[in-house]
């Protein structure tokens, strides 16, 4: 079961059209080993919902530079809720002020990643969040 | 399995038919208990393979061709295969950037990693396509890896199979070459708006004329340019005048049978494998390695040692 690849969805929701910090992320993802799903730029909550359920995936990484966060990321999670998908990791990254952090943990996304952020930690958060999944769904 | 996850299915519904989709690519009894629920309920889908080399634009046709079956009121799935890497098992998945028109129509897109399995699928393909085929998709698509010239495998699955040329890709030798373009149904020569689309008609032409049976299905030789939707319209009449060819002709039923035939060889090529392997331990399989590496027995002996064991 634990060598079944973890699938993550990396997305950008709203309309900045700046897609490098995402796209190194869903590389370095795909070197650790990870199946990713890369949508890319201008993602409604609403396609990124329905690209979660399709696809199936264990993790949800959204990328946002807009500062649009408060009021897209919610969406995303209503709507995921709404059609039956909470099974999933949610991680945020990009230009996210620190005093929205705790907003976004209540919101369900268990990590945030500002700019600087070490891939390998990021890689590290999410494997070891799965495995914790993983572990508790065995059970 | 029980009753409501099997309606579940039957009914389309995107969550159950996602989680089934998950459960046969892991494998297992699980899998297997899944699929001998659904599988009574399968045969009914048209399926369609796209294939063709990486940049042709087959995500990019996929997605118009898709468009193009909505308006003709078929209920549509995609199953869009990418490679894993053979190093560390990962995959980027980057066909439904190219899908993105399909958000919110009803159309059921799912990206598959090839997890090893070479041939231009992944192994889990199949059973992908009795869920969708159980979830009442008239039409599935199946889009390749990027195939080279012996990614052929496609063509065992689909009813209709398509090979994406693109101008400029190869000269008329190319198109005289044994593998992918023998499987084709229908060809298409995409990006038709760029120089030389007409010679890479004419020379995919030229190898048909060549083709010994003169009663058997000639490939019509499309050009289209996928992004600007132009030439979609005559790609999806042609597809149905094959799968129309294939219904007068019963050979639907003989594509079928040389399906199961193949699934069925390969499925035991796996559990013997799997059955001669999995009481052999690590150190030992090591110490055959070892043995090999340095000569002193070779492939062969250590087949017959497992084989005989």
């Amino acid at each position: 079961m634990s060598d079944t690849p973890i699938r993550v969805l990396v997305a950008k929701p709203g309309l900045d059209g700046h897609d490098r910090g995402a796209k190194v992320v869903a590389r370095a993802m795909r070197d650790a080993g990870m199946e990713v799903i890369y949508t890319g730029i201008r993602q409604t909550p609403e396609m990124i919902a329905e690209a979660a359920l399709q696809e199936d995936v264990d993790v949800v990484g959204l990328s946002i530079l807009s500062g649009a966060h408060l009021e897209l990321f919610p969406r995303v999670t209503e709507l995921l809720k709404e059609k039956g998908k909470t099974d999933v990791l949610l991680v945020a990254g990009g230009i996210i002020p620190d005093e929205d952090i705790p907003q976004l943990n209540a919101m369900g996304f268990t990590g945030v990643f500002g700019p600087g952020t070490n891939t390998n930690d990021l890689v590290k958060f999410v494997q070891a969040e799965m495995a914790k999944r993983r572990m508790h769904n065995a059970q | 399995m029980n009753s409501q996850l099997l309606s579940q299915i039957q009914n389309g519904e995107p969550l159950a038919v996602a989680r089934a989709i998950t459960r046969v690519e892991r494998g297992g009894n699980d899998a297997r208990n899944l699929i001998r629920a659904l599988f009574p309920y399968t045969g009914r889908a048209d399926i369609i393979g796209v294939t063709g080399a990486p940049g042709t634009g087959k995500s990019t046709l996929v997605n118009a061709l898709a468009k193009e079956f909505r308006t003709r009121e078929k209920r549509v799935a995609i199953i869009a295969v990418d490679p894993s890497s053979p190093f560390t098992g990962g995959a980027l998945l980057g066909d439904r950037f190219r899908m993105q028109d399909l958000a919110g129509t009803g159309i059921f897109i799912r990206s598959m990693a090839s997890r090893g399995q070479l041939g231009g699928l992944a192994a889990a393909v199949s059973d992908a396509i009795l869920v969708l085929d159980a979830a009442q998709f008239d039409v599935i698509l199946i889009e390749t890896v990027g195939a080279g010239q012996g990614e052929v495998d496609i063509a065992k699955h689909a009813h209709t199979t398509i090979v994406l040329e693109a101008p400029g890709l190869g000269d008329d030798i190319q198109a005289l070459k044994a593998g992918i373009l023998e499987i084709a149904d229908v060809l298409v020569v995409n990006k038709a708006d760029r120089d030389g689309a007409n010679a890479t008609a004419a020379a995919l032409e030229m190898n048909l004329n060549l083709n010994p049976d003169k009663n058997a299905w000639r490939p019509p030789v499309l050009k289209t340019i996928a992004l600007q939707g132009k030439g979609i319209g005559e790609l999806a009449d042609a597809i149905a005048a094959h799968q129309k060819y294939l219904g007068e002709n019963h050979l639907r039923a003989k594509k079928e049978a040389a399906r199961f035939n193949d699934e069925l060889r390969e499925l035991l090529q796996r559990e013997l494998l799997h059955k001669k392997l999995q009481n052999v331990a690590a150190e030992q399989w090591q110490t055959w390695i070892d043995e090999i590496t340095t000569r002193r027995r070779d492939v062969y002996a250590i087949a017959e040692e497992i084989l005989n064991g």
